[in-house]
């Protein structure tokens, strides 16, 4: 088990709690109270800790290590799975997958950013900062699942899109802008969902929606808060302040009207039941599958677009002024 | 006549000439180190007339130039506001107020209903002098209202892109913006209404990943800088230098990002033809 900083009051706890099985396990002493008392304790420390997270820590716990990410999640929530690859004009991006699945006998098309779970599969998926043949790949993807009438989902976690020099030759902005302008349009439901980290364009290239949620311990900005700390402080020493004034955590994103739900995680974040999770996730999907179904094509674009028509906040002078 | 008559008036004139540079003083350009006086600049619609680098102008600059100082402005009442209270070294709210002051303008984009030669084209046009050009809340409802004006009226639309990307300050509404103008842009495309995105130096950032890489034209100034991620960002990733002409206008055309580069001194007759070819009924 890894332990973040804030996390550390739970690791003594869980170290004794270990020894004390361990005990257990080698002689004949009862010391089912004692375990007793320490689940109880490691409970409510949890429950202290994980109510009281600031924007830097909940930018930390998107970022656990342990923390599932889209695969994982796919697998568990689809009967049936068939990952497709490949944009068809360039090749097969490694840090965003998809494909076609079934989720209670319904078909969809499911995608999502992926990360690596060790070193090498990390570089491997290079790090779920897609080019822009995954984001080309996402939209064959969902233009196939508007011409078979198939829900999308979408799972998002990613530290940005990939600023290289090849990504910048093949177009990495006209490929998200593209995204943008073909999901504002398609035919069928777009259901999104922040798993981990959604930053910046590279996280909206496939997050344009009629329903965008957010997992609890999550985040969602313009940019991260190490990279704002270094363009708006100068220095990489402040991103602790730049997530605060971003205000990117789930709720806020939810008081401002920019996210439409937020979905608890199981005490102490994903990583500590990821099958909770992925039971949690696949019930509301099924449920915001159902009610997306009932409206009609041209309502559910309406909808959609009014709903980003809304977003923005500023002042309207009065003439004279 | 026409836009630099309103240039020489120094109302609509680009703010780093309208404070630092009467028409007397000599300015030397940043490419070829020639020194022209701002006067020479002006009649050359600041193109360095040695080296024809294009010095990069204001929106106004642009609607006196495309539509011969004849324009009415449009939603000229929006204006930012730091709904976050967002604090970085400063309060986004003073460096509103020292933007606005600093330029005399509102925001980094002002909208002009104007013609050229009787053809109406309503052009939404970025200012880099405020905040670097910044994409906010303003800048998105700034666009979706002249969408919604051009559906109305049926006339083509035009954005002039000069930017450094999404406002930092006003975090996930900046990023929404991007959605929400290129969701009003397909309302655009479905209707048949033309749009027309011109790239000028720099375009960078969640405004290329948007609406400036829409157009059903895409086309740049010359030796404009475009792109997803700045150069500096780019080379601090790979830890190498990068090629010559990179990101550059003349690169894109080559990548097939861009329909066109076009000489500003050209741009209003290119602009006339094309609202010829695409000739919509006039909206009066
Ligand atoms: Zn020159």
């Amino acid at each position: 088990m890894v332990f973040l900083e804030f996390e550390k009051p739970l690791e003594k706890l869980t170290e004794q709690l270990q020894k004390i099985i361990q005990i257990s396990e080698e002689g004949d002493i009862d010391v089912s109270d004692k375990i007793q008392e320490l689940e109880n304790k490691i409970k409510s420390k949890k429950k202290e800790i994980y109510t009281n997270l600031n924007g830097w820590q909940k930018v930390q716990l998107s970022r656990h290590p342990e923390r599932p990410y889209t695969l994982y999640y796919i697998n568990q929530i689809c009967k049936k799975f068939v990952e497709l690859h490949g944009d068809r004009k360039f090749g097969d991006d490694k840090a965003i997958v998809g494909g076609i699945g079934t989720i209670n006998g319904q078909s969809v098309v499911i995608m999502g950013h992926q990360k690596g779970l060790n070193t090498k599969l990390r570089q491997y998926r290079n790090f779920g900062m897609a080019n822009p043949e995954g984001y080309r790949k996402a939209l064959r993807l969902m233009k196939m699942a508007e011409r078979f009438n198939y829900p999308v989902i979408c799972l998002i976690d990613t530290p940005g899109a990939y600023p290289g020099i090849e990504a910048e030759e093949r177009g990495q902005a006209e490929a998200i802008a593209r995204n943008l302008m073909e999901m504002a349009q398609l035919k069928v439901p777009i259901l999104c969902y922040i798993i981990g980290e959604g930053a910046s364009g590279g996280a909206l290239g496939i997050g344009l929606g009629d329903k965008v949620c957010m997992l609890e311990y999550t985040w969602y900005s313009v940019i991260s808060p190490e990279s704002c700390s270094s363009i708006l402080w100068r220095s990489w020493d402040h991103k602790e302040e730049a997530a605060e004034a971003l205000k990117l955590t789930s709720e806020h994103m939810l008081e401002f009207g920019l996210i439409d739900e937020i979905v608890k995680e199981p005490l102490g974040g994903a990583h500590n039941d990821p099958e909770k999770m992925s039971k949690v996730l696949k019930a509301h999907i099924k449920k915001e599958i159902t009610a997306l179904k009932q409206i009609p094509t041209d309502e559910l674009i309406d909808k959609r677009i009014a709903k980003y028509e809304k977003m923005g906040q500023f002042d309207l002078l009065v003439e004279g002024e | 006549m026409g836009w630099f008559n309103r240039l020489k008036d120094g109302i609509q004139t680009a703010t780093k000439f309208k404070k630092e540079a009467p028409d007397g003083l000599w300015h030397k350009c940043p490419k070829c180190a020639a020194t022209h006086t701002v006067k020479e600049l002006k009649e050359n619609v600041f193109i360095c007339p040695k080296c024809d680098y294009h010095i990069r102008i204001g929106s106004h600059d642009y609607f006196d130039i495309i539509f011969e100082g004849k324009y009415t402005e449009l939603f000229s009442n929006l204006v930012s506001k730091d709904f976050l209270d967002f604090k970085d070294l400063k309060q986004y709210k003073d460096r509103l107020e020292a933007s606005k002051k600093k330029t005399g303008l509102k925001d980094s984009m002002s909208v002009a209903h104007g013609k050229i030669n009787k053809k109406s084209l309503v052009i939404a046009a970025m200012d880099f002098s405020f905040i670097g050009g910044s994409m906010g809340s303003v800048v998105g409802e700034k666009i979706t209202r002249s969408i919604n004006y051009c559906r109305e009226h049926r006339i083509p639309f035009m954005i002039i892109s000069k930017s450094g990307g999404a406002r930092m300050m006003e975090s996930a509404f900046s990023l929404m913006q991007m959605a929400k103008t290129s969701a009003k842009l397909s309302q655009l495309a479905k209707e048949g209404i033309p749009y027309f995105s011109f790239l000028t130096d720099p375009t960078t950032g969640g405004v290329t990943a948007s609406y400036a890489m829409l157009g059903d034209i895409n086309f740049a100034e010359p030796e404009a800088l475009i792109g997803f991620a700045g150069p500096r960002v780019i080379k601090e990733t790979i830890k190498r230098d990068l090629p010559e002409g990179f990101q550059r206008s003349e690169f894109l055309l080559d990548q097939g990002f861009l329909d066109f580069i076009v000489d500003r001194r050209n741009l209003r007759e290119r602009l006339d033809d094309l609202l010829t070819i695409f000739s919509l009924s006039d909206a009066d």
